[in-house]
């Protein structure tokens, strides 16, 4: 059967990156929507009227809304190849819970490094740090967060490296420094071509957080 | 096979008592222990869940897991009887996206209607009522959100179904009507008189009497949380 796989997706956002990660992994040919969030489209308006928000993965035109609810769909319909979620139902949880710590903490931790200053950067920079010093640590000596084989979390958090540089510049700190295993995973990640053709030039991610900063009008 | 289950709770809380719900779906023998999270954390439950230290938490042979959703998947995937999550790979991303948006826009905004002041307490109220119309809307006449038989979503749903009534009694507050929620009231009405969660719910007048009672205490308690 002919499958249709449409992603909409915006370049930037380390949601898309998610769901591009999953895609590339089980090698399924899709097409890729670019949306232009200041005029959304209808296609995005009709696909996922509750958030209007990009990713939207649509599966012979069935839409699935929220990143790792798509890279868990992906695994389970493309079950064949390259599984991202372990077999055994504790490491799932674990799988799961870490991915969903991922979610809480580092979007908006590196959102207000990069649109906030003074203290409230500070505070962000300090609990930023904290949280991948605590990811480091489950992270361990393993060479992914699923162990042998790249997997859901690795998913769940390597389009934030991606940010990095952006984080760093604007807020004035070097994260390798701070938790040099994280950077080294994240490296050991981009030698998947799954991950380097899915991330973004992190100088080309900065370039779009000064424009954010202007039209914000952020110093 | 000598199992070991136990699960850290707090009689009050809807998260907590999701998981127990979705125990006794499935006819699954546990020790309860209830957590002072207000005063005193066991030290159980600060080894058992470092990373955030809430409950609820589940142990199974020695082996915790945390997070309501992650517990209740887990508990799926492990006792296979009475599934709580549908088989099609499809209907379970739609089953995963409700219980996001509850968990992550209704319980907030219901809550901060009822718990917070001024205008913040005003713009949560403008949000729970969109959020409850969209999942009013998702019910679409089914008697449940799982279809015939109360499912993962549902569970999820618990603290529409039970604690908003609650809260917004003890509030003072107009939001889950059935002038407004025909549909949703109806889910809720269904959803209370069904046996195993009947039998899992916290009693509504002691609910009552906790949140009315612990008001201030609560209120400090949630500010970061929600």
């Amino acid at each position: 059967m002919a499958e249709e796989v449409i992603l909409l997706d915006f370049w930037p956002s380390p949601f898309g990156m998610r769901v591009r990660i999953a895609l590339a992994e089980k090698g399924i040919a899709y097409d890729y929507k670019e949306e232009d969030l200041k005029n959304k489209s209808p296609l995005l308006l009709e696909m996922n009227p509750v958030h209007k928000k990009i990713p939207v993965l649509i599966h012979n035109g069935k839409p699935v809304c929220e990143s790792l609810i798509a890279v868990q769909y992906i695994d389970e319909v493309w079950h064949d190849k390259s599984p991202l979620m372990p077999s055994d139902p504790y490491e799932r949880a674990q799988a799961r819970f870490w991915a969903d710590y991922v979610d809480k903490k580092i979007y908006d931790l590196g959102r207000k490094i990069w649109s906030t200053k003074g203290e409230e950067q500070e505070a962000a920079k300090k609990e930023f740090v904290e949280s991948l010093k605590l990811l480091e640590g489950e992270l361990g000596d393993k060479p992914f967060f699923g162990g042998q084989a790249f997997g859901f979390v690795d998913v769940a958090l390597v389009p934030f490296y991606s940010w990095f540089y952006a984080y760093e510049t604007c807020g004035g700190f070097s994260i390798e420094a701070e938790c040099p295993k994280i950077v080294a995973w994240a490296k050991r990640c981009l030698l998947r071509q799954s991950v380097s053709r899915s991330l973004p030039d992190p100088k080309k991610i900065h370039g779009f957080v000064l424009e954010l900063k202007k039209r914000f009008g952020v110093e | 096979m000598g199992e070991e289950l136990k699960l850290l709770g707090v009689w009050g809380s809807p998260f907590s008592r999701r998981v127990e719900i979705a125990l006794k779906i499935k006819g699954v023998e546990y020790e309860y222990s209830e957590e002072d999270l207000f005063h005193n954390k066991s030290a159980l439950l600060l080894e058992y869940n470092p990373v955030h230290k809430k409950i609820p938490v589940l142990v199974h042979n020695g082996k915790p897991i945390a997070e309501s959703l992650v517990i209740l998947e887990y508990i799926d995937e492990t006792w296979k009887d009475s599934p709580l999550l549908p088989q099609d790979p499809y209907e379970r991303a739609i089953a995963r996206f409700w219980a996001k948006f509850l968990d992550e826009k209704c319980v907030p905004a219901v809550w901060k209607s009822c718990m917070s002041v001024g205008p913040e307490r005003e713009k949560a109220q403008e949000e729970a009522l969109e959020f409850l119309s969209t999942l009013e809307g998702e019910l679409k006449g089914k008697k449940f959100f799982g279809g015939e038989t109360v499912g993962f979503v549902d569970i999820v749903a618990n603290f529409v179904g039970h604690w908003t009534g609650v809260l917004q009694e003890m509030a003072g507050v107009d939001i889950l009507t059935e002038d407004k929620f025909p549909v949703l009231c109806k889910w809720a009405e269904e959803f209370q008189n069904c046996p195993v969660i009947k039998e899992n719910l916290p009693p509504r007048d002691k609910l009552l009497a906790f949140f009315k009672a612990q008001r201030e205490t609560i209120t400090n308690f949630y500010k970061n949380k929600v």
